[in-house]
This record gives structure tokens, C-alpha cells and sequence, in this order.
């Protein structure tokens, strides 16, 4: 059984987010570059299911589509304990656009890991659209996934409470967090070996771009806040009325 | 000239800094309280590979260079110190020693366990009446044919109680004075030792310290480090190397107590602003910066020649005396800056500046290591 983990490179959670003079761009400059948290999870749980017991799996592999700047994130996914490494060389322009790169890579494999959304644009879509494309089925938002003599049993989160399904491979998992607990640390060899392992930098094909982006806007800075002092009822009663116009 | 750090350094203090600041934080103030060794902890680093990072691969080590050893004891420092501690002994005192000058029989047999980390190691150099002044070991290790007779007692020794190997520092022939000192391999559980008490120390209070007392313990011929007579040298060399993990490890004091401190004077508010608008507070970060930054380019500068096989012993006493001293300056204005704060376990930084006094004494003290600055401009 081989499995494929999809690994966006997304900025560190505690970027200080800016935009291009136009508002059309985020610029990376100074950016520090993580594994998309929701991929690092998959990548885990996959390693959970490699190691054990009975196991069947022969291999992972973790493919993204960007320039060379994300192979330190894929180099990161080696280093974990992913077996080879997938690049799709060109710059992830819109879900349709990565979905279909990552199509013509992602042919053959048992069982495909997408995170349900990735940190910096949360557009939530390329896990479904590279199902639809495959011609395999997904399934969304799932919390745990268990390999039980072959048969795979898949756990989800749903309004009020969880269902548990079982599903036919070929597959592609679409996960939230609970995937797995934590994400793995890498061992000091698995980041000195990580070098030697296969990463493999496949040619874009030729896809349209179907969205561009208008505009960003930061959320307005929060306005500074106003202490009301605690038998001051009315005065508070009056602010919300004539000043923040709630009342 | 290169200050970029390679992918693979960068990866390595990722994973400590991850290490640390997820699993060390979330029991370091309860074993600094009972004094507590963290053994499930130096489990765990030990399979990450963190108990033998320089150690070549073919002897179950991480194959790391000297500048990732600086990044990932400071990240760890940052956190826990006293892990730090059992860490550094092990990495640049033990295993350092064992590879670079242990028979091939003597590294399968000794190295391969403790820099995979399934075993730990101690250091005994200092005695009751031997710390500074190394060169008057009063401790005998009498040339008895195909082995050692040897009897006196070791002083502060880290990892005492906890490890299974001993490189121990002993006089064989006292005419000889420095010159007639063995370095020897001894098993802990070998009959004739003993431990005394764990000491209530100051600071790093999970790292256990004992004084051990070896009674006619024999140690065979073949566990000698080298030629007859090369033990001081081997301890001044080992110490060398050593000064780095001890300088890294200052410096994660240093800078632990740093970002506390950024954190804390953004948020706390005195007179109707963050303490961090009080100028006062702003200049002493900023000079807490720059003394971190002095101290950690030191480190790496010593871990730079080391790993350039170029002379490193004045680069690492500089880096071991500056981030020594700096820790203690910067973990004090570190209280300072969090007031009453500051004076409380849960805060951390009056335990990073009880820790931080500890680095300039051990592994030579701060004058020790003057000393040995001055000498080589003097000479
Ligand atoms: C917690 C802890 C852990 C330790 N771990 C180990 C270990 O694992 N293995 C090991 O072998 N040792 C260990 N040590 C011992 C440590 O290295 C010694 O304490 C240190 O070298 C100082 O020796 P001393 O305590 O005998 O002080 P002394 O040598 O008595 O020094 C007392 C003071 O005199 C100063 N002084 C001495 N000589 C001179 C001089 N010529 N010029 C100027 N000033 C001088 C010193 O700087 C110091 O301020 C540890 C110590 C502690 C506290």
C-alpha cells in the first residue's frame, strides 16, 4: 500500500502578515515557512499506520506544488520520516490550479492525505477537487483513521457527535485535527538523512487560473477600550447608545 | 564571511526549541522544586538523537557538527537548564572524549551506548580538595599490573547517580605530579563505589549531583584513555570542548530569560502603558540583546574552529566566561524587569537566574577561565 501526504508550505503562525503596494499580494519577505498544520498531523498519523504492527504500507510520499524556496518543507516532511518527496515546479495559484498539478502526481496511490484547509488562505477546496479529478472517492473533515486487518475505518466530527464509516481504497482522506495527537519532532539523523532521500521536481502542465485576486484588507486595528467604573450603569448605558451606537 | 545557518542546523534547533517548549516546560518547575532527575525526559532526547549529536553515525551518534550542539543546548537551555546539563556532560565531556581519543574496542564497547543515549555518562574530575587547581588529584589509581587499584573520592559530579559509565581522572604516579594522571573507564556498578547524598543545590535542581567515594576498586588496563600519563591533558582537551556546551548552555539562559522578559514588559502595565514604553525598561532589553547576541556569536565562533579543525581552547574560555557572566546579568534584570513578579517560581526567570550562577563556576570558573585568556596573551 502506498500512501501520499499533500504538504503545503504556509507561513509560520506568528508572521506578521503584510500585503504588496496594491493589496493583491502577501509579501513574503522575512517570512519563516512551516508545514501546513493540518499536513503535518496527516503526515503523522500516516507514520503512526506505517509503523504498526501488521502493517501493510510500503511507503509515503508528500508532494506540494511550489517554487524551490518549499523544498525546505518538504526536506522537513523527510526529515519527520516521509520516504520521497514530490515538487511540482510553479507557484500555487488558486485551488483548481494546485489540485490539477498535484492530479498528475497523485495517480496511483491507495490512499491520499489533504489537509482540510491550509493556514494561510483557508480556501478549504483542493482536497475534494483532486478527488474529483482522480476519479476516486473523499471523504471530508475526518478526526481518525485506523487500518483494521486491511479494512480502513474512518471517524468523523459531526454536528453533535461522530460516525464512523468504513471505506474502500483507493481513498482520499480529507483531515481535520484530531488526525493525530501531536506533530512528530524529527530525530537528529532523520534531519541528517533527509538530503539523501528522493525528492523528485516534476514540470507544471499547462492549467488556467480561474480566480485572481481583487484585493486583500487587514482587519481594522482594534479600537481602544473604555473603562466604565462598575456603579457607573447609566454612564455605560449612555456609551453604548450615543457613542458605540449598539443600543 | 557566512552567518547563514544551513537547512539542517536551522531544522535542528527547530526540534529542540520544539522539545522544549512542549514537553520539558510542562514539569521543569516541579522537579526544580523536589529535585527531581528527568528521566523520562533524557529518554526521550536520547531517541531523538540529543545524547550524542557529534558523535559519527557508525558509533550510534547524530553526526552533527559543533554549530548545531550550540543551537540546540541553548534552545534546551532556554527552557531547563538542568536538562541542559545532563545533555552537555554526556555530549562534549563523555562521548567527546571516548571518540577522539577511546581505543575502536573501547568506543563499541563504551561509546556506542552512551551516544545512542540507552546509557548515560559522568565526568569525574573535581574533588574535595581539587577544583580550580585540577592538577592536585589526590585521588590514586595505583598501577597494580593488568589493572588499577583505586581509592579517593570525586567531587560534584553530575549524572553520578543516574549514569552507567564513569570517566574518572585519578593520580597514578604523584611523583610525576600532572604528568602521572590516568584518564580511566570505570563501570558504575563496579564493587568499592559509592555515592553520597544527592546536594540540595541552589539551582539546576533536577540535574543529580553526588560526591562518589571509590574503596580498592579495580579498573582494568584496557579501560585507560590513552598512553600512561595522558589523563591531564585528556581532561584540559576534553574541558575545551566541554566550555562550549557549558557557553551554549549561559547563552539559552540568557536568552530564555530575554524573551520572558520582551514578552512580560509588553504586556504588564505600570502608570497607564506597558512597562515596555518606560525607556528605562526599553534600554535595559536592548542591552540584554546585545549581550546575548555578543555571547552566542562567541559560541558559535568556538564551535566554528572547532568545526574547521582549527585551535578552539581561548575561543571557548572567552565564550564560556562572557556567557557566563552575561547569563547572570541578564537573568538578574530579568527579575528585575518583572518586579515582585519576578521574585516567584511561576514566572521562571528567578530560577534561570539561580541556574545561571552555576555557569560560571563549573567546568571552570570565570576566573579559571581568565586565566587561561590571559596566559595565551601573555605568553
Ligand atoms: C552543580 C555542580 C556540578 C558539577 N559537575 C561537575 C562534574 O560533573 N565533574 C567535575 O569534575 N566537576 C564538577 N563540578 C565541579 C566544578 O567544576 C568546580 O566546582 C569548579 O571547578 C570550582 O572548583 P571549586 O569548587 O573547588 O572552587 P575553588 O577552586 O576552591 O575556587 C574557589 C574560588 O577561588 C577562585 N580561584 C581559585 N583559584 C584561583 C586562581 N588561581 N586565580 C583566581 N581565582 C581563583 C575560583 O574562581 C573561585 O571563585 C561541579 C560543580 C557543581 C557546583
Amino acid at each position: 500500500m502506498k500512501i501520499l501526504v499533500l504538504i503545503g508550505n504556509v507561513p509560520d503562525t506568528t508572521t506578521k502578515v503584510k500585503f504588496n503596494a496594491d493589496k493583491t499580494a502577501f509579501d513574503t519577505n522575512g517570512v519563516q515557512w512551516i508545514i501546513n498544520p493540518w499536513d503535518e498531523l496527516a503526515l503523522t498519523r500516516a507514520l503512526e499506520l506505517k509503523e504498526a504492527a501488521g502493517s501493510t504500507i510500503e511507503s509515503i510520499f508528500v508532494a506540494n506544488v511550489g517554487r524551490s524556496e518549499t523544498e525546505g518543507t518538504l526536506r522537513k516532511a523527510l526529515a519527520v520520516g516521509a520516504d520521497e518527496a514530490i515538487r511540482v515546479d510553479t507557484d500555487p495559484k488558486d485551488a483548481f490550479y494546485v489540485a490539477s498539478q498535484l492530479a498528475q502526481v497523485a495517480k496511483g496511490f491507495d490512499l491520499i492525505f489533504a489537509g482540510i484547509e491550509a493556514s494561510d488562505y483557508n480556501g478549504a477546496a483542493v482536497g475534494g477537487m483532486l478527488a474529483e479529478l482522480l476519479g476516486i472517492q473523499s471523504v471530508s473533515a475526518v478526526s481518525g483513521i485506523q487500518i483494521e486487518s486491511g479494512n480502513l475505518k474512518i471517524s468523523r466530527e459531526i454536528d453533535g457527535g461522530s460516525q464512523t464509516l468504513a471505506m474502500n481504497l483507493p481513498l482520499l482522506a480529507i483531515v481535520q485535527k484530531g488526525i493525530a495527537k501531536e506533530p512528530r519532532i524529527p530525530a537528529m539523523r532523520g534531519i541528517m538523512m533527509a538530503r539523501s532521500k528522493k525528492l523528485t521536481v516534476v514540470a507544471p502542465m499547462e492549467v488556467e487560473t480561474l480566480t485572481s485576486i481583487v484585493t486583500f484588507e487587514s482587519p481594522a486595528p482594534k479600537a481602544a477600550c473604555k473603562m466604565v467604573a462598575e456603579d457607573q450603569a447609566r454612564e455605560l448605558i449612555r456609551l453604548l447608545h450615543e457613542e458605540a451606537k449598539v443600543l | 564571511m557566512n552567518f547563514e545557518y544551513s537547512e539542517e542546523q536551522l531544522m535542528i534547533q527547530q526540534a529542540a526549541r520544539d522539545y522544549a517548549q512542549r514537553e520539558l516546560i510542562k514539569d521543569v518547575l516541579e522537579r526544580d522544586a523536589r529535585s527531581e532527575f528527568p528521566a523520562e525526559h533524557i529518554k526521550n532526547l536520547a531517541s531523538l538523537g540529543f545524547m550524542g549529536m557529534m558523535v559519527d553515525p557508525k558509533y550510534d551518534g547524530s553526526g552533527l557538527d559543533a554549530i548545531s550542539y550550540v543551537l540546540a543546548i541553548e534552545e534546551l537551555s532556554k527552557i531547563d537548564a538542568s536538562a541542559s546539563v545532563i545533555v552537555s556532560v554526556n555530549n562534549s565531556l563523555v562521548c567527546f572524549g571516548l571518540e577522539k581519543f577511546g581505543t575502536e574496542e573501547q568506543k563499541q564497547k563504551y561509546l556506542r551506548p552512551l551516544a545512542s543515549g540507552k546509557k548515560i555518562g559522568a565526568f569525574l574530575l573535581s574533588e574535595p580538595e581539587a577544583g580550580s587547581d585540577a592538577t592536585s588529584q589526590r585521588t590514586l589509581a595505583e598501577d597494580k599490573g593488568d589493572y588499577y587499584l583505586v581509592n579517593g573520592t570525586k567531587n560534584w559530579i553530575t549524572n553520578a547517580n543516574s549514569a552507567s559509565t564513569y570517566i574518572l581522572i585519578a593520580q597514578t604516579d604523584p611523583d610525576k605530579k600532572h604528568k602521572g594522571i590516568n584518564a580511566l573507564i570505570v563501570d558504575k556498578n563496579s564493587p568499592g563505589i559509592s555515592l553520597g547524598p544527592h546536594e540540595d543545590k541552589m539551582g539546576m535542581r533536577s540535574s543529580d549531583t553526588h560526591s562518589v567515594m571509590f574503596t580498592d576498586v579495580k579498573v582494568p588496563k584496557s579501560n585507560r584513555i590513552g598512553e600512561d600519563g595522558f589523563g591531564f591533558k585528556f581532561a584540559m582537551q576534553v574541558l575545551e570542548a566541554g566550555r562550549i556546551g557549558i557557553a551554549s548552555q549561559a547563552v539559552g539562559l540568557a536568552s530564555g530569560a530575554l524573551e520572558r522578559s520582551i514578552a512580560y514588559s509588553k504586556e504588564r502595565k505600570a502608570f497607564g502603558t506597558v512597562i515596555a514604553n518606560h525607556q528605562s525598561v526599553a534600554f535595559k532589553l536592548a542591552e540584554m540583546a546585545v549581550k546575548v547576541e555578543n555571547a552566542r556569536n562567541l559560541c558559535l565562533k568556538a564551535a566554528w574552529l572547532k568545526d574547521n579543525h582549527q585551535p578552539y581552547g581561548i575561543a571557548s574560555a572567552m565564550a564560556k566566561q562572557y556567557a557566563a557572566d552575561i547569563a547572570m546579568e541578564v537573568t538578574t534584570e530579568a527579575v528585575q524587569i518583572h518586579g515582585g513578579y519576578g521574585y516567584v517560581k511561576e514566572y521562571h526567570v528567578e530560577r534561570l537566574m539561580r541556574e545561571a550562577k552555576l555557569t560560571q563556576i563549573y567546568e571552570g570558573t570565570s576566573e579559571i577561565q581568565k586565566i587561561v585568556i590571559s596566559r595565551d596573551l601573555l605568553k
